[in-house]
């Protein structure tokens, strides 16, 4: 299989999944469509690493579909960074798949055909993003993204729903098209190019204040990193049912949001054009202050999906902040973080799900005694903490070395401290939902429960995610030497 | 194209683009039957289309021509100014035309009554033959004379609706358009005054001359407003909602999406093709007015469409607005802008022939457009209202579909002129194109079905067929944009008299 072949085919077969489900959802019974959809979706994976080996040689696989403007096509071409965000979607996608059977099924949800038919579809956009070759191109997709997850999040049809519906459409639109179609159109006209090249496009062409102002167009065009005050959609999101959340903390979303703003910075502005003029300290500052308010609103919730969106608004600026370093280490440690915390965040959100559908306890405040009824379900949810907290031996560990060693060679010093508080952040709201679920009395009402564990289809894929965690701990030295090169060392 | 070549029969094809339709018009009248009526119409509109392909086919490979009509040299005869502006245009009126029609029979026959089919046939060809004449015609009275045909077809396609509302809304129309028309009318007398042709090349040539005099600052006048009128340039839309709203289906559809494009172009002709961008730009400075005219039309109209409660006439709202962005865009008279003009026209015909045809499905299915007896309607139609997701997201200007592409065009040529307040105003206004569209969406998809719905099913292939062709349309001119944008810059050139 040609690298192109790869290319197209990580794009159609998420399509091909979609129409199945459609297909299916009429035609079959829902065990005929489910299967279908998770096996056909587990060969995602392995299609996206036949990429691995042509691009950690230095190659740069590139595939141009057709012209859109007049010199402007829609173009792919796999890069490092690409590779990364596009392993973890595809990884994710099938383990997500089965928990959503699970869960779906569960909890009785209905118009399950037409979930998972947005949900293939949201990935396809996703790989769009992930091998754009330029800044149109990513623009579409992004937007593609955001219109086809829309119906997940309003997928239960009630008046929160709609509400929240209403609220991601809105500031995800609003902000890519006021904001960041703006900064597109900027660059274009001032670069004279589109296309993410090595070393950035606008050095030279944009000058002093123009400079951090265009950062901040794309910084806060990209909606979809949850940048603070941009936010709010990511919360309100919490209403529609786990696996979406699972989709939009850890598969595509966020991860689509923070990865198109490290690409911006490597591949439009370049790290050498950011360090030299300081247009990025600004950015560092609002993701430092992101990450710690956003820690300590994670500490007030008691609700345990609410607390996990926090986390993630904290988390994604971690990755916002890399960027803005404009640092190698900053960049190796920020786009490392894409991968770490998408394995950890979705474990979290897997056994937040699983304990929702399994007890229908929503409430951190509720969780006393429950790891002893469900031993392995808060397993997964150890390993997962000690990742989002950057504890070995799991994978966050490193990305976070990175970061506060790049927070050093920017010469910030305290970023470090920030990075240093803002863990300790997530052990204070992470750790003491294990040590209630394991340590406290269960109270009555637990306690009636009985000694059963979440059914295999959501209890698999946490644990799978889990592994992943503590894989990538032994894994990073290959991420890391696949990502090094981008930044040239 | 050479002299030799010329004589060639493919010169006459624009010609005989524009007679197809007239002599099939009353031909159709005589057979008084539906079904012979629509095969006739339907076979006139597709050859004309193909006449229409290979004639700007060939504009695009030799450059254009004059065609002098019955071989009467200028300043006698008409002559016909065939180059890829008009072509263009042509294709766009011919192209949708075939397609409404080759939708038309199950629509029509649910909406009009059998003794009147014919005649409503009849009216689509004349219609069709006013605009393809308007756009080849090298006379500025020809120009009238097709104009008025096109409009007194229209007005009868609108009063022929199924509803009441029809005959005031085309009453209505009729009043405005006549003003509108008659505005025109003076404005060429004037210019035929002070410069005794009625040729454009001629009149161009000698309007400089004269051009500093009150008459021809009057006929500037007239002909703007006139042609304002036609075109539904806010605040002189008000005619059009209500003839949109209630007419049949199928005139909809083909009136909304070539009727105000043609008028754009007849400005666009007389603006810079007669007038000259000199005279209408730099003394008259009429980039202002269009600009904000153009702004107002885009809010003020798409703000009017959030808060509509029937379908149609939400589409309605939403087309005033949508001029808005091409009036915008001929505001800057930079090859840019009136590339942007140009191709908006292209794209909005296609995106809004779709929806007002899709709007003809619900009416066929459940006889109401208004929002609220829709709701929850896109289960029981889900072709339906998937294609009026691809025709709403083109009107929100989603990557990958033709209002994308214009949008891109506009706010690229508005970049180029550093007018950056003015992009974020254009950005900034897609918004309420989401808001309008999103409405129909949740009551379409998010409310559970009225009981009213119940036995609503989806439309047969015959209908959605047609309506898919065109939504696909708006995805292959989105994704693949490069070509159309080339088509409308060379246009643009040729206006603005630039080389390439």
């Amino acid at each position: 299989m040609t690298a192109q072949t790869a290319i197209l085919l990580t794009m159609i077969i998420p399509l091909v999944v979609a129409a199945l489900v459609a297909i299916l959802g009429r035609v079959a019974s829902a065990n005929v469509r489910d299967t279908v959809m998770v096996v056909v979706a587990a060969s995602l994976f392995p299609v996206v690493m036949t990429l691995w080996p042509e691009v950690t040689a230095g190659g740069r696989p590139e595939l141009i579909w057709v012209e859109m403007f007049p010199g402007l096509p829609i173009a792919f071409k796999v890069e490092p960074l690409g590779l990364v965000f596009g392993m973890v979607a595809s990884f994710l996608w099938p383990v997500t798949a089965l928990y959503g059977i699970g869960y779906m099924r569960g909890h009785h949800e209905k118009h399950q055909t037409r979930f998972f038919f947005y949900f293939s579809a949201a990935i396809s956009a996703a790989m769009g993003i992930a091998w754009s070759g330029n800044l149109m191109t990513l623009f579409a997709f992004y937007e593609a993204l955001t219109l086809s997850t829309y119906p997940l999040v309003a997928h239960h049809q009630d008046e929160a729903s709609l509400k929240a519906g209403r609220v991601y459409l809105g500031i995800l639109l609003f902000t890519s098209v006021a904001f960041l179609l703006s900064a597109i159109v900027w660059t274009g006209s001032v670069a004279g190019t589109l296309d993410f090249r090595d070393g950035g496009i606008l050095s030279g062409h944009v000058h002093g204040w123009h400079v951090p102002v265009l950062l901040g167009l794309f910084a806060y065009g990209i909606g979809k990193a949850a940048l603070m005050p941009f936010h709010r959609w990511l919360p309100n999101a919490m209403v529609a049912p786990t696996p979406v959340s699972a989709l939009l903390h850890a598969v595509a979303v966020v991860k689509a949001g923070v990865f198109s703003v490290m690409k911006v910075v490597v591949y439009v502005f370049g790290l050498d054009l950011l360090s030299s003029t300081s247009a990025s300290v600004w950015l560092m500052y609002v993701a430092a202050f992101t990450i710690l308010t956003a820690s300590l609103i994670a500490m007030t919730k008691d609700n345990l999906k609410e607390r996990l969106a926090y986390s993630t608004i904290s988390q994604l600026s971690y990755i916002v902040l890399g960027a803005a370093m404009a640092t190698k280490a900053g960049f190796v440690g920020g786009s490392m973080h894409i991968a770490m915390h998408a394995f950890g965040k979705i474990t979290l959100f897997f056994v937040a799900g699983a304990i929702y559908v399994h007890t229908h306890k929503k409430y951190v405040s509720q969780l006393d005694g429950l790891g002893r009824k469900m031993p392995l379900t808060f397993l997964a949810f150890g390993i997962g903490t000690l990742s989002i907290i950057g504890l070995p031996p799991t994978g966050g560990m490193w990305s976070k070395w990175f970061l506060a060693l790049g927070a050093l060679q920017a010469e910030q010093p305290l970023l470090v401290a920030v990075f240093m508080i803002s863990s300790l952040l997530n052990v204070a709201y992470l750790l003491p939902i294990m040590a209630r679920a394991f340590f406290l009395p269960p109270s009555e009402e637990t306690a009636a429960l009985p000694d059963k564990d979440a059914p295999w289809a959501t209890l698999v894929p946490p644990l799978i995610s889990a592994v992943g965690c503590i894989v990538l701990f032994f894994w990073a030295d290959a991420l890391r030497s696949l990502l090094v090169p981008v930044v040239g060392v | 194209m050479s002299a030799e070549t010329a004589t060639d029969f493919s010169a006459h094809l624009p010609a005989l683009a524009v007679m197809v339709p007239l002599m099939t018009a009353p031909l159709v009248v005589i057979f008084r039957n539906s079904k012979v009526a629509f095969g006739l119409s339907l076979a006139a509109a597709w050859s004309v289309f193909g006449m229409i392909l290979k004639t700007l086919m060939l504009t695009l490979e030799h450059g254009g021509w004059v065609y002098e009509l019955g071989g009467w040299k200028a300043p006698i005869g008409i002559v016909y100014n065939v180059d890829t502006v008009a072509a263009f245009v042509m294709l766009i009126v011919s192209g949708i035309g075939a397609l409404v029609l080759s939708y038309a029979p199950m629509s029509v026959a649910r909406e009009i009554p059998e003794n009147r089919q014919t005649l409503f046939y009849s009216a689509f060809l004349l219609a069709m033959t006013g605009l393809l004449g308007m756009t080849i015609t090298g006379d500025a009275f020809n120009v009238f004379v097709f104009l008025e045909i096109s409009s007194l077809a229209s007005y009868t396609l609108v009063a022929m609706g199924s509803s009441r509302n029809g005959f005031t809304a085309a009453y209505r129309y009729l009043i405005m358009g006549a003003i509108g028309g008659t505005f025109i009318l003076i404005g060429i007398g004037l210019m035929y005054m002070m410069t005794g042709t009625l040729n454009m090349a001629d009149l161009a040539e000698r309007l400089p001359e004269v051009a500093h005099t009150r008459t021809i600052m009057a006929s500037f006048a007239f002909v703007i407003v006139g042609a304002g009128l036609k075109l539904a340039l806010w605040p002189m839309h008000t005619w059009l909602p209500n003839a949109y709203t209630y007419a049949p289906s199928v005139a909809s559809a083909f009136i909304s999406a070539t009727g105000t494009k043609v008028m754009v172009y007849v400005m666009l002709r007389f603006v810079f093709g007669i007038y000259g961008t000199e005279f209408a730009f730099t003394e008259l400075s009429l980039g202002l007015p269009f600009a904000v005219l153009g702004l107002g039309g885009i809010y003020a109209a798409s703000t009017a469409a959030i808060f509509q409660t029937n379908f149609k006439r939400l589409l309605a709202y939403s087309s005033v607005g949508q001029i808005g962005y091409i009036v915008l865009g001929m505001s800057l008279a930079t090859v840019g802008g009136l590339a942007a003009a140009i191709l908006h026209l292209f794209n909005h015909a296609i995106m809004k022939a779709g929806l007002f045809m899709a709007a003809g499905h619900i009416n066929h299915q459940v006889g109401s457009v208004r929002l609220a007896d829709l709701e929850g309607i896109g289960r029981k139609m889900p072709i339906t209202m998937g294609l009026i997701a691809i025709g709403g997201a083109g009107l929100i200007g989603v990557p990958l579909t033709v209002g994308f592409v214009s949008k891109w065009v506009l706010i690229s040529a508005l970049a180029e002129q550093d007018l950056w307040w003015v992009v974020g105003l254009a950005l900034a206004s897609s918004l309420l194109a989401v808001a309008y569209i999103w409405r129909f969406v949740e009551v379409a998809w998010i409310r559970e079905p009225a009981p009213a719905l119940e036995h609503v099913t989806e439309v047969p292939f015959w209908l959605w067929g047609p309506t898919a062709v065109m939504m696909t349309l708006s995805i292959v001119f989105g994704v693949w944009g490069a070509g159309t944008t080339e088509v409308a810059m060379e246009a643009a050139r040729i206006l603005l008299g630039v080389a390439a």
